[in-house]
């Protein structure tokens, strides 16, 4: 599918990563193509910040290699780094500066790099330019940060976690500004466990899940290896049970299952699988409580693969 | 794309101006390193200001006849200021401490004295009642002697004050300004975010430093200033030596705040730390009275603190006109504080 893409900006092989209580890392593989923006989407504690701090230089692997715009770390990080733009998980910038006064502090930091004033722009908080960084809103602040990491005109950007925490409107203006950073060329990796931040940004994603990478491709690829397009739920009546085996016989429907009393279809064919579950239901003699379909997402392939929601803890 | 960087987009020029607005922009810093000490300054200096020598009250017992002549007899005396007072009186204003000491007159023409010998006005009071009364019995003086006084500036509390404050308040901006903002940064992992930028780690270090020394001519400046002003505090050492003190010793207090906050991850870790770090020093280094009132076997521990040494070597300068050789001990501590806090905070300090 990437014939054209043989630069590659990022390159992790067999990263391992052990914490006294618990394996953050283990054994993980990825590749960031030139251009592409890349996901790691996976719920919390699977390892993608520590992921991506090891390749931002700031955490050390035990094991394993990567590269980063060909390079290893520790050789010239200097150098490297006037290469990288990094917006890191909850960082609080300096209350008491204004957003003009924290561009110019971190453009200072780098040999070449747009106008602060540009940068500010280019998020749109040119009417926030004079105010502090105290004042600003969530979104703001997520803007803020997302500023410093292209004040030194990057190659590569790191976005842990971009958008957690914010409110709907705030979350699409940012996803506006990485696509805008995107379409100039750039690669990003991005960690994030919103399905539907992937979906939007991502050209390709890697779900990973205790340290391992469980799946890999393009958000279309992973959703059709679900062989359905849609998921269907149900939920019952009181406590009413219904034998699953039957259901799972309906023409179109591919796999079922049960979880907190939510009954979970994946369904090829929505049109033939619905009358048929209707009909299966009246003949075992219960009444429905709920019933919703949606197009299959990746949060339902990671559902699939690992019997869990993302956001379960 | 702008390459045309003026000497303002220096990082060092950005990072030292960041630490100016931090601080100018926190009144609460501004008025604990500025306002306070001059604040405290004038409280304590007015309420140890020299007064006019102040009278020594004694009593004289009435229950004897001779009471009445002797009491006379000492109201000659400007110092003293006479009561005559029956005994259980007197005895309760010697327990009280309102009257220094009591004439009690004896069969014949002795006297008694009572007095606690271990308060100095009972003391002076039993000098003056005794020279009164001897020469009023015929004594005669054999040395013939003048009284000439001197009130001179230099030898009052408050000359003895104010290079304790100006040290106690070097120490103070020294540690916490330093210890707190680091703290502060990597607790909301700023720190993490500038080392994941090209910043050079040392030219972050060195803006605490440079913006120390810059905010330091302020704080000592309007202290000293006044002190002069106000109370003619005088200044009889050299004034570069003065600076060079300065300097070194808050820098000094500065690499013990990195120091300390070098691996403090909670506000409430490194404020407990620095209040273990400068407890001792408020005590012992001598900033209200002389360190030397402690007993010998602690004046080692004494002079090897960091804020002995300075406020040591501010007195020496200041009130005495000390020159570089009288200061090298106390400079060689102060110097050896720097570079060792230094080195090991360099060696301990953790970015994340």
């Amino acid at each position: 599918m990437r014939t054209s893409q043989e630069a590659i900006a990022l390159q992790v092989r067999n990263l391992r990563k052990a914490y006294p209580d618990v394996v953050a890392v283990d054994g993980l593989d990825l590749e960031v193509y030139s251009g592409e923006c890349f996901g790691l989407l996976g719920p919390n504690g699977a390892g993608k910040t520590t992921t991506i701090e090891i390749c931002e230089g700031l955490n050390t692997p035990d094991s394993g290699e990567v590269l980063v715009l060909g390079r290893r770390w520790g050789q010239d990080d200097r150098a490297l780094r006037e290469l990288l733009g990094i917006s890191l998980q909850e960082t609080q910038f300096s209350e008491k500066l204004t957003v003009a006064e924290t561009l110019q502090l971190f453009r200072s930091f780098y040999r070449v790099g747009p106008d602060p004033t540009d940068v500010i722009a280019m998020v749109q908080l040119q009417e926030k330019a004079g105010s502090r960084v105290g004042q600003l809103s969530g979104g703001q602040k997520q803007r803020l940060a997302l500023a410093c990491a292209l004040v030194g005109d990057p190659e590569l950007l790191f976005l842990d976690e971009p958008t957690t925490g914010l409110d709907p409107q705030s979350r699409r203006q940012l996803w506006d500004l990485i696509e805008a950073f995107k379409s100039d060329g750039r690669s990003i990796l991005l960690t994030t466990h919103y399905m539907d931040e992937a979906e939007r940004l991502c050209d390709r994603v890697a779900i990973v899940d205790h340290g391992r990478t469980i799946a890999l491709g393009t958000p279309r690829e992973l959703i059709s290896r679900l062989r359905a397009e849609h998921v269907l739920e149900f939920a019952l009546a009181e406590d009413q049970v219904v034998d699953e085996d039957p259901l799972r016989r309906i023409d179109g429907v591919c796999a079922a299952d049960r979880r907190n009393g939510t009954y979970r279809l994946q369904v090829g064919e929505l049109h033939r699988a619905m009358p048929a579950l209707l009909h299966e239901l009246r003949r075992q003699g219960v009444q429905l409580a709920e019933l919703r379909t949606h197009s299959a997402t990746l949060e339902d392939v990671f559902v699939s693969l690992t019997g869990r929601n993302l956001r379960d803890e | 794309m702008s390459d045309k960087r003026g000497w303002t987009d220096h990082p060092l020029v950005q990072l030292t101006r960041v630490r100016y607005r931090e601080f100018f922009r926190e009144p609460e810093a501004v008025f604990w390193v500025f306002i306070f000490p001059v604040l405290l300054t004038a409280g304590l200096g007015i309420a140890f200001r020299n007064r006019a020598p102040e009278r020594t009250v004694v009593a004289v017992v009435t229950e004897q006849p001779a009471g009445g002549r002797v009491a006379d007899l000492l109201r000659h005396e400007d110092a003293l200021d006479v009561m005559l007072l029956s005994d259980t009186a007197a005895k309760e204003g010697l327990r009280t401490g309102e009257v220094a000491l009591v004439v009690v007159p004896q069969r014949g023409r002795s006297l008694e004295y009572r007095y606690d010998d271990t308060r100095p006005e009972s003391r002076t009071a039993r000098l003056l009642v005794d020279d009164a009364l001897q020469r009023a019995s015929g004594r005669r003086d054999r040395v013939a002697v003048e009284d000439r006084l001197v009130r001179e500036p230099g030898a009052r509390y408050i000359d003895f004050l104010v290079p304790g404050l100006l040290g106690m308040n070097l120490m103070g901006s020294g540690i916490w300004g330093l210890g707190f903002a680091i703290v502060d940064a990597r607790k909301k992992r700023l720190l993490k975010r500038l080392i994941a930028t090209p910043m050079s780690r040392i030219q972050y270090l060195a803006s605490f430093a440079l913006s120390r020394l810059t905010l330091l001519f302020m704080e000592v400046g309007l202290l000293l200033g006044f002190a002069i002003l106000v109370f003619g505090v005088p200044l009889r050492g050299s004034l570069p030596l003065l600076v060079i003190i300065c300097l070194l010793s808050s820098l000094s207090f500065a690499s013990l705040g990195l120091l300390i906050a070098s691996r403090a991850q909670t506000m409430e870790g490194a404020s407990g730390l620095m209040n273990l770090v400068m407890l001792p020093m408020w005590i012992f280094s001598g900033v209200f009275f002389s360190a030397s009132r402690f007993p010998d076997a602690i004046q080692p521990f004494i002079q090897v603190l960091p804020l002995t040494a300075v406020i040591d070597a501010l007195r020496a300068n200041i009130l005495r006109g000390a020159g570089w050789q009288t200061l090298a001990p106390e400079l060689t501590i102060i110097l050896l504080w720097m570079t060792g806090s230094f080195f090991l905070a360099l060696k301990l300090f953790r970015w994340r």
